[in-house]
């Protein structure tokens, strides 16, 4: 008959050899992939810089939102960094934000892609409020993302030499090829009213502007982290590398912190020893569990199939049989 | 009460007063559909919220994500159940118009015509010929027959499908079929009800036909609306009842949906998390109203305006609300309706719950209720029909005090009997004709000779078929004039009056005139009770009352005979009282009665006899099986205590003595009941600790007073006992009964085949009918059609616990699932500034609801957790089931905490962003490695929402294949 049918089935019954062979495998293959993580992972050299405090010079201390605001103080600041070891080229340039909410509901919408990818959008401008347009027409690109661009910028020199920031490859292919137009010119950016963060070149196209590009992939926490440039060339350990920093960005309103971050990589990534942790913990978990259950296989051992550990024997609640 | 007056055959009184013949069970027309089914569809809370959640989303200011993602999934629910509405309606819209537009003959301004069946008024003259369907009820008023007698199948009607008989009135007796066309007259009517066994009306017929008598009219004289014609050329009546006013019409009607207990949980856990979800809404709404105030202006970047609207503190917490909105999962209605359709489909498909015999399979027509079948704690079940197989033998027999058939079991082949039949013992052969006449049987005569019976009662076959035997043969029944071969000898039988059998009186009666004698003679048949306390004075009835004992005891079923000849006067005079009963339009039951007791006293009684009626296959066995999944069962039944008892014993009901102890309740008055009653308890009380099989046998007397005055008394014993046999027992009481088991919040399952379980059946969660020999009335009525008893256990334990088993998990999977992505998106608004950010965009969130975590758990329909047969060797699993172990508030809150967890197995994963650089070059697609590498740093949202999105999918369907028990392939 059509209608019934016995579909194959297979019904794995976990019993304590197949459980602690599989906690066993679970080990053995995540450990190594653990200590490979670990030791790529430590293989990594990165340098932290926090620099929002020790830029502001010593008589603004207590009223640095003053001192950022100004258009009169002097923005400049040079830090030294010192380097620990080894760094091979390339040398990944990060600057990294902390209590900046990017993901904000007002913020993190406040763009327009039509705007951004193509010039026959230029207006376009919903949901850029309240940095939609001014009395010249559209701002080319609109919106809150845009108009707070990150303007503090690096350069850096090593005794004396400068070093150049390729800012070459640091933004993904798809945003430069397909979401940001190259017919795309900035327009009435800037021009008005408050002035946000960084101002743009128009006679540079979207798709060129990588900056902008980076930024407007909006990050998900509101600590984090995007690439600046890269340094080609290798840095020898203890070698004193200047940066000459020029401290425009205000976090000083809501005591945000802006650190410099230079790194390099590894098959894993950046610095990351949580992946290799992870790897370990769970691995050695395994292990452990799988030994555990040895112990108490060989030690108490249990009969299968033995009804006398179901539940309904135990509390025989009304029943007489 | 009010009454209907119907002029036969006047085209100007009738018109417009009553409604014409169109039948609608329509729902809706195509005008009002949409309203009235969206307004119906909203009227459950689920839809209101699911409305009031897609119309808060058009709001741009507070949407989290695209409207499209709630009120795509919305359109698509409500269209598929205004789909379903519509195709059913559709369906019912199309049967009625074929009924409605079936031509048929009727009387107007004295000519017959042809006219569409929708055109039928109240008064109307209508013809049938043989084997058409009856258009609207009627009252018969000719027939081809000379005796006016015409047959009716009235299966569609009751479910019985044998033949049953009309006359037409007293008044109309002798009319020639031409004049027919003429009749005036008006009948007197009782408004209409669905009572489909009552007419009490009356019927004049005006000059010339002149009878100035009233003249009764009963069920008797009436065809019904769906019955068909059957071995009638022609058959004529006059409208009374048209349209939807017909009983089948008024007794149509949408029965009570029944709510499965799992059901009635899934939505108290719904309303559970609707509050945490209203906690969590005002919670995050103050916290991020707080941010907003405290932080948020100073970020400048977010440019908060200073001056908001006034309703400006209402928007976080808004968002919020449609951000948790999916905690309540839209999708769980629809995924439980299709699976719950799917049980049903299994059930239907089973083959091993087919009756070879009948080729019956099992059927299930409610398709929502398979769980409960899982979470039966009461099984209230009938006997006859049921428990046994229905197919009455006519076994033995005691006459004069002479016991025939005690040596080889079968009195037929007992050769005292045969010889005191050819000898011609008076006794024997009165208490012959008693089983040849004192009945309702209708013998058919093929054209080859032979002769079948056709009848209500299958007792009454059975004693016919007895007789036959014995050749006292019922060869005619002619309304009046009986035909008895007895012997090659014709005798004729003049039958005077027919008393009816009740279920009050327990008996039946004919008044027949012996045309060879011209004696007038009463025949009885009844139950012992309502037979034998009426014998004449100074008759021993000791030796019949024992008789009784004694075939009781085996089990069978007696019928006490007596018979008493009447004079004419006395029956002239008697005649007048229940004719005059007969045609009273006001409790006209009870007068019948009271007119038939005056005539049925002083009995001779003639003796017993006893028909057995064997069990059917399996039954003790799925009786113990049952009983040892935990499931009490209880037996209500017609018959009397000791069969009652004997069968019970017979079937595993309660064991035999030592270890089984039955109770009897008894006595007659109230006091008597009380005490009885308190004995009982005492001793269930005592024996409620030790390993005993205890019992309560009750009768219907003392079940009625117990009721009525000891309810509380009679409530703690029905829960203390495991076990009872309730005997003597009405339609009424069985339903009675169950609703009591049902205040005492069991969970009850009510098995039966014959109309008088109905009721019960309808009354209990589950109605289990078998599609028996007493029709299929039972099987209409109930939830679950099924062919044998035994496959009640296949039906409990593998359907029913399946159906628990899987319903639990989708439930609250569908649960997990919601809860999981939600307290991801409430984590994320920690770290959002509790400003109301959606991690995920509206395509993942719908591909999650509907795609990746809707459809694969389907296939848990198919899951076995442990296989038919190890369920079916140890029934004692069912009680995790029936304790509901695997969905109750704590398996829940399980599932609560298992998403939480797992939120924050993943929280701990990506939450770590700083940490995190690593895991993006595995997982996101990128075009080359060393841009790869080189974005390593940059975690942005959307990469950030998608890896959660295809994590959270993982995690999902990995628990959902860690819940699953065997994988098919």
């Amino acid at each position: 008959m059509f209608t019934q049918q016995e579909l194959p089935a297979c019904k794995p019954i976990l019993t304590p050899p197949w459980v602690i062979t599989a906690f066993v495998s679970v080990g053995i293959i995540f450990i190594p992939i653990g200590l490979a993580s670990l030791f790529a992972s430590e293989h990594v050299v990165e340098i932290i810089d926090r620099y929002d405090k020790d830029c502001v010079p010593s008589n603004y201390t207590n009223n640095a939102l003053a001192y950022i605001q100004s258009t009169q103080t002097n923005k400049t600041c040079t830090r030294h960094l010192i380097i620990p070891e080894r760094m091979k080229s390339p040398i990944y340039v990060y600057y990294q934000l902390e209590n900046f909410y990017q993901n904000h509901r007002r913020y993190i919408k406040n763009r327009n892609d039509y705007q951004l990818r193509s010039r026959a959008y230029e207006f376009d401008v919903d949901d850029c409020d309240p940095e939609a347009k001014t009395e010249r027409g559209p701002i080319v690109p609109c919106g809150l993302i845009a108009w707070s661009l990150f303007n503090d910028t690096y350069r850096f020199s090593l005794q004396n030499e400068v070093i150049q920031v390729s800012k070459q490859d640091i933004v993904w292919k798809s945003d430069q090829n397909h979401k940001f137009g190259s017919n795309v010119y900035p327009k009435n950016f800037q021009s008005s009213g408050l002035i946000g963060g960084a101002r743009l070149n128009q006679s540079i196209p979207l798709s060129k502007q990588v900056d902008l590009i980076v930024w407007m992939r909006t990050a998900a926490l509101p600590t984090f982290r995007k690439l600046y440039g890269k340094i080609e060339v290798e840095l020898e350990a203890n070698q004193n590398l200047t940066v000459l920093i020029q401290n425009n960005y205000n976090t000083y309103s809501f005591a945000g912190k802006k650190k410099l971050v230079l790194s390099t990589t590894s098959w894993i990534g950046g610095k990351n020893d949580f992946l290799g942790i992870a790897y370990l913990a769970v691995g050695g978990l395994c292990l452990f569990v799988a030994i555990s259950f040895v112990l108490l296989y060989l030690l108490k051992p249990r009969p299968l199939e033995d009804p006398s550990y179901l539940s309904w024997n135990i509390n025989p609640a009304g029943l007489s049989n | 009460m009010m009454k209907r007056y119907v002029y036969i055959n006047d085209d100007e009184l009738s018109e417009d007063l009553y409604c014409v013949n169109r039948i609608s069970n329509r729902k809706y027309t195509v005008l009002n559909f949409l309203p009235k089914n969206l307004w119906e569809q909203f009227s459950r809370f689920m839809n209101q919220y699911f409305l009031l959640i897609a119309c808060l989303q058009l709001w741009p200011l507070i949407t989290p994500v695209n409207p499209a993602s709630t009120w795509g999934p919305l359109i698509l629910i409500f269209a598929v159940s205004a789909t379903k509405e519509a195709w059913d309606d559709y369906n019912r819209y199309l049967s009625d118009k074929k009924a409605n537009e079936k031509e048929v003959w009727v009387v107007k301004q004295g000519i017959k015509k042809h006219i569409q069946a929708q055109d039928i008024r109240v008064g109307d003259i209508l013809w049938l010929r043989k084997n058409d369907e009856v258009p609207c009820d009627l009252v018969l008023i000719g027939t081809s027959d000379v005796q006016g007698l015409c047959y009716v199948e009235t299966s569609a009607l009751d479910g019985e499908t044998d033949l049953k008989t009309r006359v037409i009135p007293s008044a109309c007796m002798g009319i020639d079929s031409e004049l027919l066309h003429k009749i005036k007259g008006v009948i007197e009517c009782p408004n209409p009800d669905k009572d489909i066994r009552r007419f009490d009306a009356n019927l004049r017929l005006f000059p010339p036909f002149i009878d100035n008598d009233l003249c009764p009219l009963t069920i008797k004289n009436t065809l019904l609306q769906s019955c068909y014609l059957r071995n009638t050329e022609w058959a004529c009546g006059v409208a009374v009842y048209t349209g939807n006013e017909t009983k089948l019409g008024m007794s149509r009607g949408i029965p009570e949906t029944k709510l499965t207990a799992m059901d009635a949980m899934i939505d108290k856990l719904t309303g559970a998390i609707f509050i945490f979800q209203l906690v969590v809404v005002i919670v995050l709404g103050l916290a991020g109203n707080v941010w907003k105030d405290t932080e948020a202006r100073k970020q400048w970047y977010v440019q908060y305006p200073n001056e908001g609207p006034w309703y400006e503190f209402l928007i976080i917490p808004l968002r919020f609300e449609l951000l948790c909105s999916i905690m309540i999962p839209i999708s769980i209605k629809v995924s439980l309706d299709f699976v719950k359709s799917l049980y049903a489909k299994f059930i239907d498909w089973d083959n091993e719950m087919v009756d070879v015999e009948t080729g019956t399979p099992a059927h299930a027509a409610n398709t929502a209720i398979s769980e409960d079948l899982g979470q039966v704690e009461y099984i209230l079940t009938d006997k006859t029909g049921t428990l046994t197989e229905n197919r009455m033998i006519f076994k033995r027999c005691c006459v004069s005090g002479v016991f025939y058939g005690n040596e080889n079991g079968d009195a037929l082949k007992d050769v005292e009997l045969l010889s005191a039949v050819a000898s011609g013992s008076p006794d024997v052969i009165r208490f012959l004709k008693i089983m040849a006449i004192c009945n309702t049987v209708i013998p058919i005569q093929s054209k080859s000779g032979s002769i079948s019976y056709k009848a209500q009662s299958q007792d009454e076959e059975a004693l016919v078929r007895a007789a036959a035997h014995l050749h006292m043969v019922l060869v005619n029944n002619n309304v009046n004039i009986l035909e008895i071969n007895f012997n090659g000898a014709i005798e004729h039988h003049e039958i005077l009056d027919i008393l009816e059998f009740t279920s009050d009186r327990k008996r039946m009666s004919v008044v027949v005139k012996d045309r060879g004698s011209g004696r007038i003679f009463l025949l009885s048949k009844g139950a012992d009770e309502a037979i034998l306390p009426h014998a004449r004075a100074g008759q021993q009835t000791r030796s019949f009352a024992e008789a009784v004992e004694q075939y009781a005891q085996l089990g069978l079923r007696t019928l006490c005979f007596a018979w008493r000849g009447i004079e004419e006067e006395e029956y002239q005079e008697w005649s007048l009282i229940f004719k005059e009963a007969n045609s009273t339009l006001v409790d006209r039951e009870w007068r019948v009665a009271e007119a038939c007791q005056r005539l049925e006293h002083d009995f001779e009684i003639l003796g017993v006899a006893a028909i057995e009626d064997r069990l059917q296959d399996g039954v003790p066995e799925t009786i113990e099986t049952l009983r040892k999944a935990g499931i009490n069962f209880w037996m209500l039944t017609g018959d009397k205590q000791n069969t009652a008892v004997q069968i019970a014993l017979s079937c595993n009901f309660v064991s035999p003595e030592p270890k089984g102890q039955l109770l009897l309740i008894n006595g007659k008055t109230e006091d008597e009941v009380c005490r009885s009653l308190e004995r009982v308890l005492l001793t269930m009380r005592i024996t409620e600790s030790e390993p005993k099989d205890v019992a309560f046998v009750i009768d219907g007397w003392a079940l009625e007073i117990a009721l009525k005055h000891y309810r509380k008394a009679f409530t703690e014993l029905a829960i203390l006992s495991r076990t009872a046999i309730c005997c003597r027992v009405t339609p009424s009481q069985k339903a009675q009964l169950v609703e009591l088991l049902k205040s005492c919040e069991y969970r009850t399952l009510a098995i039966g085949d014959g109309g008088n379980d109905v009721r019960m059946i309808q009354q209990a969660d589950i109605g289990v009918g078998i599609s028996g020999r007493e029709g299929l009335q039972a099987a209409r009525a109930a939830d679950y059609s099924i062919g044998k008893f035994r496959f009640l256990k296949r039906l409990i334990l593998v359907h029913g616990r399946y159906s628990y088993n899987r319903t639990a998990f989708l439930s609250q999977y569908s649960f997990y699932k919601s809860l999981l992505i939600c307290f991801i998106q409430i984590f994320f608004s920690f770290i959002s500034g509790v400003s109301g950010t959606s991690l995920f965009n509206s395509v993942s969130l719908m591909a999650y609801n509907v795609v990746y975590t809707s459809i694969p758990v389907l296939v848990s329909v198919l899951d076995k957790d442990l296989s038919e047969r190890t369920v079916m060797q140890h029934p004692q699993i069912l009680f995790y089931c029936q304790a509901g172990r695997l969905l109750n508030p704590s398996t829940f809150a399980g599932w609560f905490g298992r998403s939480l967890f797992h939120d924050r197995g993943m929280g701990w994963m990506i939450g770590i962003e700083r940490e995190f650089e690593g895991l993006y070059h595995l997982v996101l697609p990128s075009s080359t490695t060393s841009s790869c590498a080189s974005i390593g740093g940059i975690s942005s949202s959307d990469s950030f929402s998608a890896l959660s999105s295809s994590l959270i999918y993982y995690s999902t369907n990995d628990s959902f294949i860690f819940f699953v028990d065997d994988f098919r392939m």
